[in-house]
């Protein structure tokens, strides 16, 4: 378990973290350059917070009031770097070798072997780093990792050094090191189908300060943040004004709209919706309830479905602007520049204080 | 013939070599972490040298170590040992203006070293002495022998600062280079154009080692670059 609580100032903001993870992949989820990386980085005693504290299975890594501040050696923090870390002038064997610690030194090459048999490394025991694919490289700094048994794994940006197709392979082998692993492991992504795939829990991380935690579908149906709910992959967002909170009525101005949701809150500023949850209405479709008018901006098909870009009453620049992702076999609109109706379902509306 | 001055020169710049090669990575790695500010500082007094005219810095090793001094004065009452006038005190010299060439050198290497690697071996529990024995400088050779030949070959021609501080004295003191003046000035051609052929070819031999450790682009260089 890992209790994080710390605070470091940075050059444009000042990183502030509070969280807890048990035996769970936690995913920490930001935009690039909110301090993810940092924040690995002091739990690793890489980097040292300004202030706060930091436990890990019952062992005080740091504490600013108690003047504790373990050095990275003796964190036994697993930390695999985005572009692995290899060492360039050892082979892949004598890379795995200088993970195990010298109180661990009994029968290393055994162990190694192992490790070079279970991440499928075999054949490639005596080439330099260089000489390896990327899903290799990877698989040998996990393997480093592993030897050193160490109390946390933690992954910063796993996937995105790999291309697409290596990229669902890895994710694989990573779900199942996690189901063997059996300890705490965070991973820090930008990424939300990475925390979709591979995290039961997640938090998110906007200009240096965490959310509460969560787990990976509230994150996705209940996103507490604006920024939060971009990061989840909210496409439409509208400034509302309510009207009448116990009807659900509000104005969603910048759609130049009035729509109607159970979900209203007496707080909300913001709503949000789903591209994929906007539904593109018919000539026959008797639907009344949240109906938008819009018309078509631009189109593109894709290999699975179709998105459109609309304008709405509220406009055609900025949030007056509609995403709508169409699935395979639903009704196709008129084309481009036409006017056609669409509407949300108001349980698919989500609403932000923020 | 007499050979002396080759094998002077060559154990002065050998000596030198190996006494530069130990200060100039350890001033480098020292140096190449501190803040800027401190670092700029660090590198002009230690760069300077490189840029002085040698009589300057002759002058200087005079000041430190000649008899006058409190260093050579105090040597010579209670041990009997002249820093000045004797071969060895041309290591001083060779030290002092080659040392620049090693030391700006490694620190380069140094510079580019990836932090993610250091960053790595610390979260596996090595120790921070074997990580830079075991792949700091592995990963920075290619740097940190061409800085090393570099100041091996300044070491062999210093000139300037070695007359001052050592003098020359045949078979006792003599160098290539200040034999090279000697005979200049007493008109012995033949002999003159048989040393400087010798100092041609040793820097020309020095020049080729330099330029096969940088044509032959490390591995691991070019791997880090690719990742990037």
């Amino acid at each position: 378990m890992l209790k994080a609580n710390f605070k470091k100032q940075l050059h444009t903001f000042e990183l502030d973290i509070d969280f807890q993870a048990d035996l769970e992949v936690l995913g920490i989820l930001g935009p690039s350059g909110c301090g993810k990386s940092m924040t690995l980085k002091c739990i690793a005693g890489i980097e040292t917070p300004d202030s706060g504290y930091i436990e890990l299975d019952g062992v005080v890594l740091y504490d600013s009031a108690r003047k504790i501040n373990l050095s990275p050696q003796k964190r036994h923090v697993g930390y695999l770097f985005q572009h692995y870390a290899l060492f360039p002038t050892m082979s892949v064997e004598q890379n795995l070798l200088t993970g195990i610690r010298p109180d661990q030194a009994k029968d290393s090459r055994e162990k190694s072997k192992q490790v070079l048999q279970t991440l499928k490394l075999e054949g490639v025991e005596k080439k330099k780093p260089h000489l390896l694919s990327g899903g290799q490289r990877q698989r040998v700094a996990l393997g480093r990792i592993l030897l050193n048994s160490p109390h946390i794994l933690m992954l910063d940006e796993p996937l995105s050094a790999l291309d697409q197709f290596l990229k669902w392979r890895v994710q694989l082998d990573l779900l199942e090191l996690f189901e063997r692993w059996q300890k705490t492991v965070l991973l820090v992504t930008h990424n939300r189908e990475e925390i979709f795939q591979l995290c039961d829990s997640v938090t998110v991380l906007t200009d240096g300060k965490n959310d509460a935690k969560q787990t990976v579908t509230e994150l996705f149906s209940a996103p507490q943040s604006l920024s939060a709910g971009v990061l989840a992959g909210y496409r439409n967002f509208s400034k509302i004004e309510i009207i009448d909170l116990e009807k659900g009525l509000f104005t969603a101005l910048d759609w130049g709209v009035t729509l109607d949701s159970p979900k209203l809150t007496q707080n909300a500023l913001h709503c949000g919706a789903f591209s994929q949850s906007l539904k593109v209405l018919g000539e026959t479709d008797q639907e009344t309830q949240n109906v938008i008018p819009v018309a078509c901006l631009h189109q593109f098909g894709k290999m699975e479905n179709e998105s459109l870009v609309c304008s709405t009453p509220g406009g055609d620049t900025g949030n007056s602007i509609l995403y709508i992702e169409l699935h395979k076999g639903e009704t196709l609109p008129p084309g481009k520049s036409e006017s056609f109706h669409v509407s949300i379902p108001a349980q698919d509306l989500i609403f932000f204080n923020g | 013939m007499d050979w002396f001055p080759l094998w002077n020169s060559l154990r002065i710049a050998a000596i030198s070599t190996v006494v530069i090669f130990i200060t100039g990575i350890f001033a480098a790695w020292r140096i190449a972490k501190l803040p800027r500010f401190l670092k700029g500082l660090m590198d002009v007094i230690l760069t300077l040298p490189l840029v002085l005219p040698p009589t300057v810095v002759g002058f200087f090793l005079l000041k430190l170590f000649g008899p006058y001094s409190a260093i050579g004065g105090f040597l010579i009452k209670s041990a009997n040992i002249r820093l000045v006038m004797n071969w060895y005190s041309a290591i001083f010299a060779s030290v002092v203006v080659a040392f620049p060439l090693m030391y700006r050198t490694a620190r380069g290497a140094f510079e580019s070293f990836d932090p993610t690697l250091r960053f790595a071996g610390q979260t596996l529990g090595i120790p921070n002495w074997k990580i830079f024995w075991k792949i700091v400088l592995p990963t920075c050779k290619q740097g940190i022998l061409a800085g090393t030949v570099l100041a091996f070959a300044r070491a062999l021609g210093e000139y300037g600062a070695t007359s001052m501080i050592s003098g020359y004295t045949p078979g006792r003191t003599a160098t290539i280079s200040t034999t090279v003046y000697h005979l200049w000035r007493t008109g012995d051609d033949a002999q003159a154009y048989l040393w400087v052929l010798i100092n041609v070819l040793i820097s020309f031999v020095v020049l080729l080692t330099i330029n096969y450790l940088e044509s032959r682009q490390s591995p691991n260089q070019s791997a880090q670059e690719l990742e990037r």
